[in-house]
């Protein structure tokens, strides 16, 4: 398996142990660069053989036969994680939240008891990705911003109280600034990492299909030890390809 | 001057006097309230276990972090605190504020514990019994007093309207055993109108700047998150004193963010500011591999050209040579079209090895029929 560290990795810096461990991650996309790949990255990392880590998938976006395809792609078989309990795909395609808060209160209650019984099968890091949270918004009929935000703010409750990684896909295009300003701020404050994944300034192009900026804020380590790098931005160019994606800074030569 | 608000903080109000408060502002680019929050937890807490503090307890509401880390970040500083401990509760507002967890309580746990759940955030009135019990348990009810800190009033209001935030402060402020009072706010996530009123509420207000101001000023908070510099953790501290007397006095300090938290040191002199600020790169130049900057002798070489327009921005015009004047003209008027400047008597010196020429045009109206080779004898 290719354990190699891409530029990617390094910023989230996978290169130190369980760097995600009680982290949030959000991830940025937009109508012309869509960060789905990304989430499928770090799915493939954390079903990676090489770990034992468990990954909770609430699929608001596309069904699970999707995902498999996508995945397998990058040599990831995910209905052998299923069945080895590593893998909890929630397919919210077929289920309906109620139409008020209580909808995004019984779901979060429902990851919560899995999150838990996970927990008491292994010590190995959990990660808790929705595709996406503007689904969720529309999943939960009637709902609305706040109840959204009351939900991620559960999710992390979870970072810390059981030590997960919470990984988020938002659409940053969608929500006019002038209706709701403060909603994307407050995902965007509640990330400890923000992955945004844009165009190039100067459009499309055959062979660089766009850029990631990724702010990792850190914290302040309540932990001893050593802690993560802190405050730190990079900005990188990516190409996808069939099996994977490169990753280059602007004018390197790509392998 | 971190320091200055720890002992407004430490000592705080006179009798009979409202108790000090402090707001400290954050931003999308510099999201730090966090780190101030924990400075001064820390060090009120030792001032309070060492006997130094006008408060002999202390009582934290926590909304953004759960109560957990606080108490991990104290033992971090070596303050251990125990269930025994009798000089600080804690309020937990953070693990289920709206009731969500099905546990069976009634909705603030009873009975003295070092953690009190509260799952009803949004009762502003039961939250502030709840503090004042807390504050109670560990200094009675006389007339000892007890500090408060709460990590964020984010959540507070985006649960209770304004009015009822800045009823339950003042509420906190005016009570007779309430010592002082600290919380933070991201004033990104808020209308102008809420940090103005915060600011009305509190003593003192600590804001946090950093060194990377976005380029352009109306760019919304996303933009400038995403403009800010490679490390992003540097900045001027800026706090505000409101004294009693109606004078204001604002101080200032650099911070620099790590592991640890933030560290405060004095503001470096202007030249090494201006330096340090020009020496952040702008994301666009870190893009490209090529330089994009000016030395000072390229500078100077540069205002020194003359362009070849009329009006020049000195006062005068400037008259350049195009090639179409009259022969009469010509003789008079110089050729150089680099320096132009007009020069006299250029043909009759013949010095300098300059060449003269006489467009055949100039002999010549506009839009002329004439051939031009009528003139040849053939």
């Amino acid at each position: 398996m290719d354990r190699s560290v891409n530029l990617l990795d390094l910023a989230l810096g996978l290169d130190e142990p369980s760097p995600l461990r009680g982290k949030v991650v959000l991830i940025e996309d937009c109508v012309e660069t869509s960060g789905s790949f990304v989430l499928h990255q770090m799915m493939k990392r954390v079903l990676s053989p090489h770990s034992s880590d468990s990954l909770i998938f609430l699929a608001f976006a596309r069904p699970f036969s999707h995902y498999d395809r996508v995945l397998r792609k990058l040599g990831c078989n995910l209905s052998t994680q299923k069945t080895n309990n590593r893998l909890v795909f929630v397919d919210m395609l077929m289920m309906k939240c109620s139409d008020n808060e209580s909808g995004v209160a019984k779901l979060f209650r429902e990851i919560q008891g899995t999150v838990g019984k996970l927990r008491s099968v292994t010590n190995s890091n959990i990660t808790v990705m929705v595709d996406d949270m503007s689904l969720l918004e529309i999943a939960a009929t009637n709902s609305n911003s706040d109840h959204v935000l009351d939900f991620l703010h559960y999710c992390h409750t979870l970072t810390s109280e059981s030590n997960c990684s919470l990984v988020t896909l938002n659409h940053e295009d969608i929500y006019s600034s002038m209706e709701r300003p403060a909603y994307l701020l407050q995902m965007v404050c509640l990330a400890d990492i923000v992955i945004k994944a844009e165009p190039l300034a100067s459009g499309l192009a055959n062979d660089v299909h766009g850029q990631l900026t990724v702010v990792n804020k850190g914290m302040i380590s309540s932990k001893s030890g050593k802690g993560s790098s802190r405050n730190k931005l990079q900005n990188f160019q990516f190409r996808i390809k069939e099996n994977g994606i490169e990753y280059f800074y602007p004018g390197c030569s790509r392998n | 001057m971190a320091d200055s608000i720890f002992r407004k903080l430490r000592d705080g109000g006179e009798e009979g006097e409202l108790a000090p408060a402090l707001t400290i502002e954050e931003t999308v680019v510099s999201p730090f309230a966090l780190d101030v929050s924990c400075y001064l937890l820390a060090n009120l807490s030792s001032s309070i276990l060492a006997g130094k503090s006008k408060s002999e307890g202390l009582v934290l509401v926590t909304f953004s972090r759960s109560p957990s880390f606080y108490l991990q970040f104290l033992k971090q500083r070596g303050i251990v605190v125990s269930s025994s401990s009798k000089w600080i509760r804690v309020l937990d507002c953070y693990t289920d504020p709206l009731g969500w967890i099905d546990q069976p309580s009634t909705g603030v746990t009873e009975g003295p514990s070092l953690v009190k759940l509260n799952k009803c955030v949004s009762d502003l009135k039961r939250l502030f019994s709840s503090v004042i019990d807390a504050g109670r348990e560990m200094v009675g009810d006389g007339k000892t007093r007890f500090s408060v800190a709460i990590d964020s009033v984010n959540e507070l209001l985006r649960h209770s309207s304004m009015p009822l935030v800045s009823g339950l402060l003042t509420d906190l402020r005016s009570h007779a055993q309430v010592s002082s009072l600290f919380w933070s706010l991201n004033t990104d996530l808020h209308q102008e109108k809420v940090t103005n009123a915060l600011e009305y509420i509190s003593t003192m207000k600590a804001n946090l700047e950093p060194f990377c101001p976005s380029p352009d000023g109306k760019r919304n908070a996303l933009e400038n998150l995403f403009l800010a510099h490679q490390d992003f953790g540097k900045g001027r501290f800026h706090v505000r004193f409101k004294l009693r007397k109606g004078r204001v006095r604002v101080m200032s300090e650099e911070y620099h963010v790590d592991q640890t938290g933030i560290n405060l040191s004095p503001i470096s002199s202007a030249e090494s500011v201006i330096a340090a600020t020009k020496s952040l790169i702008p994301k666009a130049s870190y893009l490209v591999h090529f330089n994009l900057q000016l030395s000072e002798k390229e500078r100077v070489e540069k205002e020194k050209v003359v362009l070849p327009f009329e009006h020049q921005d000195h006062g005068k015009s400037t008259e350049i040579y195009d090639g179409r004047r009259t022969l009469a003209d010509g003789k008079t008027e110089a050729t150089p079209l680099s320096s132009g400047e007009l020069q006299a008597d250029v043909v009759s010196s013949g010095k300098g090895g300059e060449i003269i020429y006489f467009r055949d045009s100039d002999d010549e109206h506009p839009d002329s029929d004439e051939d031009p080779d009528d003139d040849l004898d053939i």
